[in-house]
């Protein structure tokens, strides 16, 4: 029914598009408007960029969040491309149904539960051991736990769908379990731990709930001011915001896309160089 | 595993479980014992000091003396506002699951039968708002959704209203900011199983005089089951403790309840009322957790 009317189908992608996009052209849009009335466009103007500069508030938590943000994309995938590697290599040992549902629980887990119970750690924690204070170090915890799963998974998915093969060839010409790690698998994962890296980034950046229930008094992030902000209306300077996150995304993906492509061609040039040495040195064989 | 790899070394059985432990401990640690800091706080009072609860065992004497208050588990199960809340959420959650669910499954289908080019661009684009601020995301939907915004202004322009609708701050704004945040968590999983599935079965249906319709019944949907509840799950059981987008989108007096846990963590300081909310929520979502678990662990069996 779809194929012979392929206007159907593409008219309801097109309309799903649509639903995706059309709130964020819609904050980019306004972010340039000159009225301080959100929804009213008087003229074209850089003002509420400009507004955001020397907006002290707003500057200083977006300077502590990204150093949370990349902390936490740093610890995230370090942990969780191990607690991957552990799922992928080691499926059957004592605790591995415990450890796969601790792998994925927090996937689905609402924030609340997490934010919640890892206070009341901390809580408990700094009672008894006089440590750790509520700050930057109990939010990069906090966050870390809300990623290291998604890299986890990503490492399976990498993981399984990866030639075995190499690994073995490394361990029977003598490489250590470690050598074949940092030298065979890690390279060839590389492309799930980029995503992964960025993935956490994203993720601890613009987080809400966890960040307001493990930030002490000295720490005021990015998203807790522009959540106080948006939960009273639109917010000329929120929208110009929105837009440099956007633009951040797009250039990611664009780089990202760009050298994926890249290196595609030059494996592809190699393998295409090694096939033909390969023919040639058939060729110059005299026993063939 | 290669031979040489498995060949005994006297410190290869260490290294093994090292290996193994690091992650263990680390989510032992940060995901499990949580919740029994959870499950202690909730069995204790209400106390003005910092930490403001009272302790649930003390040893003075030669005496340990445990305290387990339960008053709080009745105040959650008993308090209509905690049940109203509890209610809600599962209503707001099963709704914003069916609704991505209608609206995602046909789109995963259209794009699984897409040529491989044009597909892998479709999916991308499908995720790459996933990728931008989520709290943006749903600020975005303010500016649509108010009487002067967008969707109104067009209505009205259009003349198919009269009077603006009010979108904001009400169930149908708490809605559609949900199904818009939680259609790629639906849309990923779904994708991945309609692109598995073996075409040459509709093909040989289609040759064997079934409908199109009738091959998506009786092949199609069986095979891509599993791939359905589990993606539903996935949407489901975040969507319940949901706390930004009602508070954004949402109407004031509809309470889910991740707000009244903030609010009582918060604002009323009640931790002990707030954990036992908290521990009955886990109790409330164990069981999709535990089947989301057996089909997530299928899965990576199956690989």
């Amino acid at each position: 029914m779809i194929r012979r009317r392929p206007w159907i189908g593409n008219t309801y992608l097109g309309l799903v598009f649509l639903f995706l996009y059309v709130p964020t052209a819609i904050v980019v849009f306004y972010s340039f408007n000159e009225s301080s009335l959100v929804s009213v466009w008087t003229g074209f103007s850089f003002k509420w960029y400009a507004a955001l500069t020397t907006d002290e508030e707003l500057t200083s938590a977006a300077w502590a969040s990204l150093q949370i943000a990349v902390a936490t994309a740093f610890s995230s995938v370090f942990i969780g491309t191990w607690a991957g590697f552990v799922l992928n290599r080691y499926r059957h040992f004592r605790g591995s149904t415990l450890f796969t549902a601790m792998i994925n629980a927090p996937l689905v887990i609402p924030e609340v539960i997490q934010g919640i119970s890892l206070l009341l750690l901390f809580v408990g924690l700094l009672e008894a051991f006089g440590w750790p204070p509520r700050g930057m170090f109990t939010i990069w915890i906090g966050h870390t736990m809300l990623c290291v799963s998604y890299v986890a998974i990503t490492v399976v998915a990498r993981l399984g769908g990866m030639d075995k093969s190499l690994d073995e060839a490394a361990a029977n010409l003598g490489a250590t379990p470690l050598r074949v790690f940092l030298d065979i698998t890690l390279p060839l994962i590389s492309q799930a731990l980029i995503s992964g890296w960025l993935l956490s980034f994203t993720i601890s950046i613009d987080d809400v709930l966890m960040t307001a229930f493990l930030s002490g008094p000295d720490s005021t992030l990015l998203p807790i001011v522009v959540f106080s902000r948006v939960r009273l209306g639109l917010n000329p300077e929120v929208n110009a915001l929105g837009s440099l996150f956007i633009l951040a995304v797009a250039i990611g993906v664009v780089v990202n896309n760009h050298l994926m492509l890249r290196r595609q061609r030059r494996r592809d040039q190699d393998m295409a160089l090694a096939y033909n040495q390969g023919r040639d040195l058939k060729d110059d064989d005299p026993g063939s | 595993m290669s031979p040489a790899l498995r060949r005994p070394r006297a410190w290869l059985p260490s290294g093994r479980t090292m290996v193994i432990a690091v992650p263990f401990v680390f989510l032992l640690v940060f995901f499990m014992v949580p919740f029994a800091a959870v499950l202690k706080i909730s069995f204790s009072d209400v106390q003005m000091s910092v930490p403001p609860y009272t302790h649930i065992a003390e040893f003075k004497d030669g005496v340990l003396r445990v305290v387990l208050n339960f008053a709080h588990y009745g105040e959650v199960l008993s308090n209509p506002l905690y049940i109203g809340a509890y209610g809600y959420s599962i209503w707001v959650a099963g709704l914003t699951t069916l609704i991505c669910l209608l609206i995602g499954y046909p789109a995963c289908y259209l794009i699984a039968r897409a040529d491989p080019a044009r597909r892998n661009l479709l999916m991308m684009a499908v995720m790459l708002p996933f990728w931008t601020s989520y709290l943006i995301r749903v600020y975005a939907w303010i500016g649509l959704l108010k009487n002067q915004g967008l969707v109104n202004s067009f209505l009205l322009w259009a003349h198919l209203i009269d009077a603006p609708l009010k979108l904001y701050h009400n169930n149908v704004g708490l809605l559609i900011g949900m199904v818009y945040n939680y259609l790629p968590y639906l849309m990923l999983p779904l994708y991945a199983q309609l692109l598995k599935l073996d075409t040459r079965l509709l093909e040989a249906a289609g040759n064997l005089g079934a409908r199109p319709w009738q091959a998506f019944c009786t092949i199609t949907l069986p095979l891509s089951t599993r791939a359905i509840v589990s993606s539903c799950l996935l949407v489901f059981i975040p969507a319940v403790g949901e706390y930004v987008i009602p508070e954004i989108l949402g109407g004031s007096n509809s309470l889910m309840v991740g707000r009244v846990m903030w609010d009582d963590f918060f604002v009323n300081a009640d931790w002990p009322t707030a954990s036992a909310a908290t521990g009955c929520m886990v109790l409330l979502l164990l069981l999709p957790m535990a089947w989301f678990q057996r089909l997530q662990r299928r899965e990576l069996e199956a690989r």
